[in-house]
């Protein structure tokens, strides 16, 4: 880097170009622009002819100044101009790079990466001796070793951020023990939090030489789940920007989306942290798909919380005895100690067995409920995979065909048993410890909790295989059996205070939470029972990024490091054990670092202001300026002012769409319309045909058009029109594919073209393809097959009678779309039933528009023929126009002569009556 | 200039690829004038009738109309009104300045030409008219339309045939009259000499009519080695106006003198306008 004053150049070589500005001045002041070759045969005229005002052959000299300026600026602007550029280090002793390594150091992880790449190379260049530590909570085997700089940049390349949070858990004084002699500078590459042995380090370090902190640029933010009766989670960050939170889960075709956007509350400001709440407020089947929740925008892994089955709300059924509604008996109620322990977690429902089958609920809960009507149902909804469980009582225990009841775990004796009660012998009991593997597995068991009562299960083989908890004397409490992909479940209690003190207790609570959690966990890992040790075994994990990471390679977690959270070898990610799973997220309260006796880098200081888009900037609005100019020189200043008007004023702001008013009227009212050709003598003679045919039918029909519409088929709207006349000219362009859409979509809404190639068929060719250019216009319209208009046609009688459909021209076929094929006359009927709609298309070469034309004053513009017979073919045009647009309006209505015979009769019989 | 068989083919295919479109696209000019009915109005040969007469001395048995004499006491004879058939001749400027089109939006001056003159002839033909190109053999019919759609497609001597000019024709000559214009006036004599009836139009492409050029541009003529460069060719619009006006007046004054019209017309016009124009010169009205 060459060193100017304040000014620095990256790439001072560029600044030789410099040196050929002078030999620019001289060519661009020798060369004149060359000029244009034109071939034009009416040189001869041009021959002697001098120029009036010849230009300047020379360029003026502000003008030549404007332009070495612009190339100057160019290259002073590739040279890299930094204005006051990070001073160089002049340290000497060895080099220490502290790069923090956890999640939060992710997002800028590449800079972080190039900034203690540089340090080691400046390094390496002076020949300091350097080390680099991670801060991964990783255990330093033994004292560093500082090596030749650049040997660590292959290392410093392949690392990567982890998965947890930034640790130094080796002793600061036993891993630098080998510090070579030197005062030791140290480069620590912070990501901001604060974390356990930072302090230690820092404070080692300090003692040991300067150093240098480079704090991470942009802020953090980081998403934790907060437990509870309705999960939420919490947003947190070091600036007040809040950012959306996406929900992200399956969509119905299994590909992993945003399902939804989470608004985070209003901010809580305490230490630097700003905190939002951000509510889980979704219906619980989007709830229930998530996997993960993300702060927009943000890619680390304290971004990212994996949804495990505490943020599920499922949906639970509560079957109870009506009877028990009323508010007095409510603490007696079965139901009610159950409603009070799962409406936090859980979305309810209650009703009739067979109403909340039909509300698709995960699990079921029966208390005490025995002869269901519903029971097949029921079974064939455990077998899809519902959770079904049921709580015994008195009733249950009364029921005398209890061996029979299906959808029961175990088989159950009569009867029940109760123990410590005033005619039973000895004491109620408590409930036994867990299992480890069981679905209770780490749940504390109150001293006080005690069963009276229970329903007893028949000796069976596999009886201890089903029981999931069970009392001390080992009796079942509840027994499991899984039912095709569900799973049934017995209390072998009742659901109140009547036979146990469970229900009054928070292990009740805790309990039913745990069995609602494994609703759906049946057909996920149905074999895991035999697992004995309490081991936690990942699934899925996350990366430094945020992103899913393998899995190969991760040990099992003991329980005990679960509760710790993500560490050392621990990523944030979801741990499967038996039947439990949880997730480990790496977000949560983050403490700022704080920086005593260290030397804080400002990260805009360190690269000092770069001046190169400034002077680009500059070169360009130079040569805007030498493009005005030359404007000014070559066509005078009117020019130039416009030119520097349009360069300075800003854009007039987008206008409303205004609506064409021709296209207003066309809804208000009938208008006939025809396609502007750009041949003005055409369109002349359109326009005024078209207000002829529409002045004749307000005199003869009830059709009342307003003023012709010129159409643009490139641009205007067709959608509210039913008529246009299109004129074939030979050299007319082909509308846009845009266009044809719409002249489609025209002629399928009911819209019709006539097509007139206003030539009288003179090239004799006949048929609707007569000539090219038609041809070439109409071949992408969707035109169905044409035929000449057959003498039995609609189009024959929808108002005047009429056998030739003269224009300017006559006793040429005119086409329209052929009729079905078979079609026969009915019987009595002078006509066919020809077609069932109208023909989309017209086409005829009679040049209709001039022989319908009117002038200004009503007068026929056109002349037709010679005398009289002309007259009365200009007579028959006009009733050709008002038989087709009353076709084109009402349709086959006319051909809809099922009933002439009958009216016919009719009338004749009336006849007679009178008579 | 007699190259190889096959070379002479692919030339003649080349050449006749766009004669039938010359042809369609003439008809359908000539299409838009409806040739009026075109008699001597007096009685001679010819195919309409024209009147019924007392037989006197002199008509022959066989002329008498006895269909009309057994209908009265006399005899009476059929006659036809005399038709003439004039002979009108045309001639196209074969130049290669004609070949020049300023855009891709309009033909070049050539291939209007060329356009008009066949729809001239067929309005002519079908008139009953003897037409052909200046220099080459008159005719009549539909077959002579071919035969004129073939000889304007073929290359023809650069000058104008004055010697070919013969009493009571009608002459159309087409031309941008922008080059050297000695030979027209000599036409023009000539043709006044032999009273030779006719009209001359000019036809330009729009970029000669308006001279919409800027800046410093060389021209350069299609063929010639004549050149012109011009720093300001904004500045030499007026001037060059000015001397395509005087150059019309000049011809217009020339052709006045020989009994001759004169009219002008530009690519991007209908040429429907210009046929009219010209039908009404050499068409029946004009003639007679």
């Amino acid at each position: 880097m060459l060193i100017l004053g304040p000014l620095g150049f990256a790439a001072p070589w560029v600044l030789g170009a410099l040196v050929a500005l002078p030999v620019l001045w001289v060519i661009l002041r020798a060369m004149p622009p060359a000029p244009k070759r034109i071939v034009f045969p009416g040189v001869a005229l041009l021959q002697g002819l001098t120029d009036k005002s010849p230009v300047a052959r020379r360029t003026p000299w502000w003008l030549l100044l404007l332009r070495l300026l612009a190339v100057a600026a160019l290259i002073l602007a590739f040279a890299g101009p930094v204005w006051k550029p990070a001073p160089r280090d002049d340290a000497t002793g060895p080099l220490l790079v502290v790069m923090d390594t956890g999640w939060a150091a992710a997002p800028e992880w590449a800079a972080r990466q190039a900034r203690a790449e540089a340090a080691l190379a400046d390094a390496a260049t002076a020949g300091r001796p350097a080390a680099l530590v991670m801060a991964d909570a990783r255990p330093i085997a033994g004292s560093i070793a500082f090596q030749p700089a650049d040997s660590l940049i292959a290392a410093l390349r392949a690392a990567r951020p982890v998965a947890w949070q930034s640790g130094l858990v080796s002793g600061a004084s036993t891993s630098l023990a080998d510090a070579p002699q030197g005062r030791l500078s140290t480069l620590w590459l912070a990501d901001g939090t604060d974390y356990p042995g930072r302090a230690d380090w820092l404070g080692q370090l300090t003692g040991m030489g300067p150093v240098t902190v480079i704090p991470p640029t942009g802020a953090l933010r980081t998403l934790a789940l907060q437990d509870g009766q309705m999960p939420t989670l919490i947003l947190r960050g070091t600036t007040d920007a809040a950012s959306q939170v996406e929900a992200i889960g399956p969509d119905p075709q299994g590909i992993p989306r945003a399902l939804a956007q989470l608004t985070p509350d209003a901010p809580e400001t305490s230490a630097g942290i700003t905190t939002r709440r951000v509510a889980i407020d979704l219906p619980p089947e989007l709830r229930n798909r998530i996997t993960s929740f993300r702060i927009q925008g943000d890619t680390h892994a304290g971004a990212v919380v994996l949804a495990d089955d505490r943020v599920k709300r499922r949906k639970v059924a509560l079957v109870g005895d009506p009877a028990e509604q009323s508010e007095a008996q409510e603490l007696l109620s079965q139901v009610h100690y159950l409603r009070q322990a799962l409406a936090p977690t859980s979305d309810l429902i209650e009703g009739s067995l067979g109403d909340v089958l039909d509300a698709a609920p995960d699990v079921i809960i029966l208390a005490d409920q025995v002869q269901l009507a519903e029971i097949g149902e029921l079974a064939e909804w455990v077998e899809q995979g519902g959770l079904l469980v049921r709580f015994g009582g008195p009733r249950m225990a009364g029921y005398d065909r209890l061996d029979q009841e299906p959808l029961l775990p175990v088989d159950l004796r009569q009867g029940g048993r109760d123990i410590g009660g005033a005619l039973s012998w000895g004491e109620p009991r408590g409930i036994k410890p867990f299992d480890q593997d069981g679905p209770f597995a780490g749940l504390r068991i109150p001293d006080d909790v005690t069963v009276r009562a229970q329903l007893m299960a028949q000796p069976a083989p596999d009886l201890a295989g089903k029981t999931i908890a069970a009392l001390t004397d080992d009796t079942p409490l509840m027994t499991r059996d899984r039912l095709g992909q569900g799973q049934v479940v017995l209390v072998h209690v009742t659901a109140n205070a009547e036979w146990s003190s469970l229900p009054l207790s928070e292990l009740f609570v805790q309990m039913m939470q745990r069995l609602v959690a494994t609703a759906g966990a049946a057909a996920r890992n149905g074999g895991a029972d035999d697992r004995q040790l309490p081991f936690w075994t990942p699934v899925e994990v996350l990366d430094g990024f945020g992103n899913a990471a393998a899995v190969e390679g991760l040990a099992p977690v003991p329980a005990a490091q679960m509760a710790q959270g993500p560490g050392a070898d621990r990523p944030a990610g979801i741990y499967v054990a038996g039947e439990r799973q949880q997730a480990l997220n790496a977000g949560g309260p983050i403490t700022l670092a704080d920086w005593p006796e260290a030397s804080v880098a400002r990260p805009d200081a360190t690269t000092g202001r770069d001046l190169m888009g400034l002077l680009l900037a500059c070169a360009a609005v130079l040569l805007a300026l030498d493009a005005v100019g030359s404007a000014w020189l070559g066509r005078g200043g009117r020019v130039a002012a416009v030119m520097l008007a349009l360069a300075l004023l800003p854009r007039p702001a987008a206008m409303a769409q205004d609506l064409d008013p021709d296209l207003i009227r066309a809804a208000n009212e009938v208008a006939l319309a025809y396609v502007v050709t750009g041949d003005e003598r055409i369109d002349t003679a359109s326009e005024q045909g078209l207000r002829g045919l529409s002045a004749t039918l307000r005199q003869r029909s009830s059709v009342e058009p307003g003023a012709p519409i010129g159409v643009d088929l490139d641009s205007d709207d067709l959608s509210l029109l039913t008529f246009l006349y299109w004129p074939i000219t030979p050299d007319q362009p082909a509308p846009s594919p845009r266009a044809y859409m719409r002249l489609n979509a025209f002629l399928r809404s009911g819209g019709v073209i006539m097509f007139d190639t206003r030539d009288g068929d003179v090239a004799g060719v006949g048929g609707p393809d007569m000539s090219d250019t038609l041809q070439a216009l109409a071949a992408p319209l969707d035109i169905p097959p044409l035929a000449p208009i057959p003498q039995d046609h609609v189009l024959t009688r929808t108002f005047y009678l009429l056998d030739d459909f003269p224009g300017r021209w006559r006793g040429n076929p005119v086409w329209v779309e052929a009729p079905p094929v078979g079609a026969q006359a009915a019987e009595g009927n002078p006509f066919r039933q020809l077609n069932d709609g109208v023909s989309p298309v017209i086409i005829g070469g009679n040049s209709w528009a001039e022989a319908w034309a009117i002038d200004d004053d009503g007068y026929p513009v056109f002349p037709i023929g010679s005398g009289w017979e002309g007259e009365e073919q200009r007579e028959m045009a006009l009733r050709f126009g008002v038989n087709l647009i009353t076709y084109v309006l009402t349709g086959n209505y006319k051909s809809d002569q099922v009933h002439v015979p009958a009216l016919l009769d009719r009338l004749r019989t009336e006849e007679a009556l009178t008579r | 200039m007699i190259g190889k068989p096959s070379d002479l083919r692919t030339r003649a295919d080349a050449a006749s690829a766009h004669l039938p479109a010359l042809m369609l696209a003439s008809e359908r000019l000539a299409a838009m004038i409806a040739p009026g009915a075109h008699g001597l109005r007096r009685a001679g040969p010819g195919e309409d009738f024209w009147q019924y007469r007392p037989a006197g001395v002199g008509d022959g048995a066989r002329s008498i109309d006895w269909r009309r004499s057994a209908r009265s006491d006399t005899e009476f004879v059929r006659d036809r009104e005399a038709q003439s058939a004039q002979t009108a001749q045309i001639w196209l400027s074969p130049s290669p300045d004609m070949d020049f089109s300023g855009g891709p939006d309009r033909p070049t001056k050539a291939e209007r030409g060329r356009v008009l003159a066949l729809a001239l002839g067929m309005l002519l033909l079908r008139g009953g008219e003897k037409v052909g190109l200046l220099g080459q053999a008159a005719g009549t019919g539909r077959l002579q339309a071919d035969r004129l759609a073939e000889a304007l497609c073929r290359p023809a001597p650069a000058d104008f045939p004055l010697t070919e000019l013969r009493p009571d024709r009608h002459v159309l000559i087409l031309s941008d009259f922008l080059s050297d214009p000695g030979w027209i006036a000599q036409a023009l004599q000539r043709a006044a000499g032999l009273g030779v009836r006719g009209i001359a139009v000019q036809i330009l492409d729009p970029d000669e009519e308006n001279f919409p050029f800027e800046g410093a541009v060389e021209f350069r003529a299609p063929a010639a080695a004549t050149r012109h460069d011009s720093r300001d060719a904004q500045g030499l619009r007026d001037a060059y106006l000015a001397r395509l006006a005087a150059r019309r007046d000049w011809l217009r004054e020339r052709c006045a003198q020989a009994g001759w019209q004169f009219d002008h017309h530009v690519t991007s016009d209908d040429p429907a306008q210009i046929l009219g124009r010209i039908w009404a010169v050499l068409g029946p009205k004009g003639v007679h």
